[in-house]
């Protein structure tokens, strides 16, 4: 192939003379001494796969936040002082409201672009969390938080908690009805915390609900403290990534070892900055086109009064939900009152959530005992238990969402909302078991149906009819690069003892919680497929010769169909246009 | 693999059976039309440079817009949309989505896509560094001598430890301390049941059977004078002499803070489906009832009403009360019933308090008990 037309790159840039490029990174390089470290990050790999892009979209829409943020902050007023309304939204003209209500008003009604940067900082917002979630889910499904990134996931966690903080912190400033029946509700769950509750409220709040601290008190943590935070973590969490080099999916040429994708500059450069402003651009043509939290709908907070239908944000609709379906237990004694009703929803498993978040790379380590460097992906089929984890989580997770959202399923499909609350108390326990033991069972009989395609080759759709009239399908075999691919992954070794007592009978120390282990690592491994060894690989494939040979001195009629016996060769082909 | 040295602790004992299928190495490179056919590579360049341009002239247009479409008093409409808010957002859209799909266009049909491959190292750092990392830290811990000197040691534990104390308690005018303020509202004997909103009082007879009525104590919109027993005004002197001062209205942030306590709905039921609890049977007037409206679970204030059942239920949470029945918790995650408010008439005519509610409103707290 003649390299004469192509002009992408492939001649090495030579300077004639000292260019100008040459004079700027001179100066820099005298004084930052950065060529060492760019010399090796210029051209940085980054495989090439399109569940990368998750993380991605996390990053790019904080950016967005930043951006549409500082351009609010320039009009919104962080005060609950009150004010006269006038402004351009006449329904509102002459009424009492707060300084922040007003501002957000203003900067709907009266701000140029004003209502686009609120409801593109919104959905911003939004696709933040929901980035955050997915690439989540893409990096446990994947294994991608094993060693030696598990500090990356903590962070990661992080990252997602305090998104959600900011997202609430963010949704109650204009002090609209909603948002204010929000505040009230989260007044309510603070009390709900045993002995310090109420101090803590009347500190939060100066003094009791609602006060006029709150707002500028979210305001503050709003747009300094989680910013910073997230803006600290995150350049930590791409800090990792950089230093870690990016997982792979195994492939031909694709090992542990190495990591095999496109350089930083250009191409990535490009794709991820180009990225960035796809991002930016889809987020304005939602700020364009779809409204979000039109607030003055609402109308401004008034304690006394609520909507039907009152839901906060979708990312806390599962704690939320946790709270509608949870029973009204409370407890009275010693003269105090302990109320387990929203403490246990909206306290405790939350945390408890985030704790175990955090704890699962800790967890599948120990009990597998593997403490190796994992550079390279699995699929989700083959680390069922794992999997099933992840989806029982996920089904814990919608329940309470769907619970969060009871009333609206109630009146859309004219459920008794009874009915659906008492439902949803024995499926939130039940359903993500059930959910753990069918996507196990469905991850091992993918992996089943692997190990068929790797020995026996895939169904071809042929159907074959013998002398003696039986029919069968005819089978091929794989390419040999997706056959690699399939097969290129560890066998798994289950975590055993070799002897918990000495040679006289005394345990050794520690032993019971090895024997812990070794029956959890039975457990989390036990069931799963193994890849076929070589010898039943080469089996395989020559039993497969000999049936072909059969079926050929038979019916000779099909020969163009034929079986292909030969180990598997890579096929050339054809150049794509 | 690599890393099994490094696990002595491990008990996992491994065996690598015979890999079934050898890596095949990285599959040849492919080229794209681009690279081979010099008018694809032409089209390609004309394409991202065509988004590019029409990138800017979508900037030009977001200007335009920003300037040609009125918002305020009189907004320019388009299909009943704001225009400014359509176009500008549309454009910047435009002209950022461009810009990316341009840029990904460059890179996908005419950068040099041949991929490369670099080794990764462990992130564990040698064991000389290691070593040597260890050394460091033992000689400069040694040099400061902090294990020879509990004494230094135990005093900078003592002083930087203490440094927190000073960071809660500068925290401590965050607020005032609760007191007794969730115990109380601004209700009390004599005052009157107004309607929300308008601040009308109600006659029992201007109430139909399966009403409901948002109200708000009378103080609120009028200033509340001290009462003797029969209901009457006392005049300034006489209240002096009691030790009773007349209400104020309260205004701004202390108005919210009351309201958020005091909401009340009044409703009208058969007085036969009413079934009061001991003590309660004085609290109505010929079946009209007053509960507070801020639910208990977590202090939403209640809103829908179910006139044939005698329901109120929360829409922030289901909580179902019965107003029937004492305000009791029939459905949902509330745990206490609604505290009722025990109702008089006064000489008048009009419906007022028989005395502030009897129990703390709202969610429950710690000191409740």
């Amino acid at each position: 192939m003649s390299e004469a037309v192509t002009t992408n790159g492939s001649k090495a840039a030579r300077s004639q003379k000292p260019s100008k490029v040459a004079g700027v990174a001179d100066w820099a390089d005298s004084r930052l001494g950065l060529a060492g470290a760019m010399k090796k990050n210029i051209r940085k790999v980054f495989p090439d796969h399109w569940s990368f892009m998750l993380g991605e979209i996390a990053l790019w829409s904080f950016v967005v936040l930043l951006l549409t943020g500082v351009f609010l902050t320039l009009w919104f007023k962080p005060s609950m002082g009150e004010t006269t309304y006038s402004g351009s939204y006449e329904p509102l003209n002459g009424i009492e409201v707060s300084e922040a209500y007003a501002s957000s008003l203003h900067i709907s009604f009266d701000v140029r672009a004003g209502l686009l940067m609120r409801q593109m900082h919104h959905w911003a917002a939004m696709l933040f969390i929901a980035a955050m979630l997915v690439h989540m889910m893409r990096v446990y499904f994947t294994g991608a938080f094993r060693k030696p990134r598990e500090l990356n996931w903590v962070i990661g966690v992080l990252l997602l908690v305090l998104g959600t903080l900011e997202g609430f912190t963010g949704y109650s400033l204009p002090d609209d009805l909603l948002s204010g029946t929000g505040i009230r509700a989260a007044n309510g769950f603070v009390a709900a915390i045993p002995v310090v509750g109420t101090y803590v409220n009347f500190f939060l709040f100066g003094g009791e609900f609602p006060g006029d601290s709150i707002i500028p008190r979210l305001y503050t943590i709003h747009v300094l403290l989680i910013p910073g935070l997230l803006l600290a973590l995150i350049a930590a969490h791409m800090l990792l990534l950089v230093y870690h080099k990016h997982t792979q999916w195994p492939g031909p040429g694709r090992t542990n070892d190495n990591v095999v994708g496109f350089p930083m500059l250009p191409v990535y450069a490009a794709k991820a900055g180009g990225f960035f402003f796809i991002v930016f651009g889809v987020t304005a043509l939602m700020g364009a086109f779809l409204s979000i939290n039109p607030i003055w709908r609402y109308g401004p907070y008034n304690p006394a009064e609520v909507t039907a239908g009152s839901q906060p944000d979708w990312y806390m609709g599962w704690p939320d939900g946790a709270l509608r379906i949870m029973p009204g237990w409370e407890s009275h004694f010693w003269g105090v009152t302990l109320s387990w009703n929203v403490f246990i929803p909206i306290i405790l498993l939350p945390t408890l959530a985030i704790g175990i978040l955090m704890a699962l790379p800790f967890v599948e380590s120990w009990i597998t005992g593997d403490k190796r460097d994992h550079h390279l992906l699995q699929r989700p089929r083959d680390a069922p238990t794992r999997t099933g984890v992840m989806v029982a989580l996920m089904t814990f997770y919608g329940l309470f969402w769907i619970a969060g959202g009871n009333d609206i399923i109630a009146i859309t499909f004219g459920l008794s909302i009874n009915a659906i609350t008492h439902f949803l108390r024995v499926a939130v326990f039940v359903g993500p078991v059930i959910a753990f033991i069918i996507t196990k069972r469905w991850c091992i009989s993918l992996q089943r149906q692997d190990n068929e395609k790797l020995l026996h080759g895939y169904e071809t759709g042929i159907i074959m009819r013998d002398a003696s009239g039986g029919y069968s399908e005819r089978h091929q075999p794989l390419p040999v690069d997706e056959a690699y691919a399939i097969s290129a992954r560890e066998r798994d070794q289950i975590f055993q003892i070799e002897s918990s007592t000495d040679e006289n009978g005394v345990e050794a120390p520690g032993s019971r919680a090895e024997k812990v282990r070794a029956r959890l690592s039975q457990a989390w491994y036990g069931t799963n497929v193994q890849k076929p060894t070589a010898a039943e690989l080469e089996e395989a494939h020559h039993h497969a010769e000999e049936h072909d040979h059969e079926s050929d001195s038979e019916l000779a009629g099909i020969a163009s169909e034929r079986h292909e016996v030969d180990p598997p060769v890579r096929k050339e082909l054809p150049p794509s246009d | 693999m690599t890393d099994l040295e490094n696990r002595p602790d491990s008990g996992v004992v491994r065996h690598e059976p015979e890999e079934p299928i050898a890596d095949p190495g990285l599959p040849p490179h492919e080229l794209r039309p681009t690279d081979v056919d010099e008018k694809a590579e032409r089209r390609a360049e004309r394409q991202v440079a065509g988004m590019f341009l029409l990138s800017a002239v979508f900037t030009v247009l977001f200007c335009v817009s920003y300037f040609v479409f009125a918002i305020g008093d009189d907004p320019t409409m388009v299909l009943g949309l704001g225009a400014s808010n359509v176009a500008l957002g549309f454009c910047l859209g435009m002209a950022l989505l461009l810009i990316g799909v341009g840029a990904i266009q460059w890179a996908r049909k005419l950068m040099g896509d041949e991929e490369i491959v670099e080794m990764r190292h462990p992130a564990r750092s040698s064991d000389e560094d290691r070593e040597e990392a260890v050394a460091s830290l033992t000689e400069g811990v040694e040099q400061s001598g902090i294990g020879r000197r509990p004494l230094i040691r135990n005093t900078l534990l003592l002083s930087t430890g203490l440094l927190g104390v000073p960071a809660i308690i500068a925290l401590r005018d965050l607020g005032p301390l609760p007191g007794d303020k969730l115990y109380h509202t601004v209700w009390r004997k004599w005052m009157r049941v107004v309607q929300d909103v308008t601040g009308t009082p109600i006659k029992p007879e201007d109430l139909q059977v399966g009403q409901l009525v948002n109200a708000q104590p009378d103080v609120f919109y009028r200033p509340f004078n001290p009462k003797d027993s029969d209901g009457d005004d006392l005049t300034a002197a006489q209240a002096e002499a009691r030790g009773e001062e007349p209400l104020e209205v309260p205004e701004g942030v202390e108005l919210q803070q009351e309201k958020a306590k005091a909401a009340t709905i009044v409703v009208r039921m058969e007085p036969s489906d009413i079934t009061p609890s001991k003590g309660r049977e004085d609290w109505g007037i010929d079946g009209i009832l007053a509960y507070s409206k801020i639910c208990t679970h977590v202090g939403c204030p209640i809103s829908l009403w179910e006139q044939q059942t005698h329901h109120l239920l929360c829409p922030c949470h289901q909580s179902t009360f019965d107003l029937a029945d004492n305000g009791k918790v029939i459905f949902g995650p509330a745990n206490r019933a609604l505290p009722q408010l025990p109702l008089m008439v006064d000489p008048d005519g009009y419906l007022v308090a028989q005395s502030d509610y009897t129990e703390p409103v709202g969610p429950s707290f710690w000191e409740r008990g």
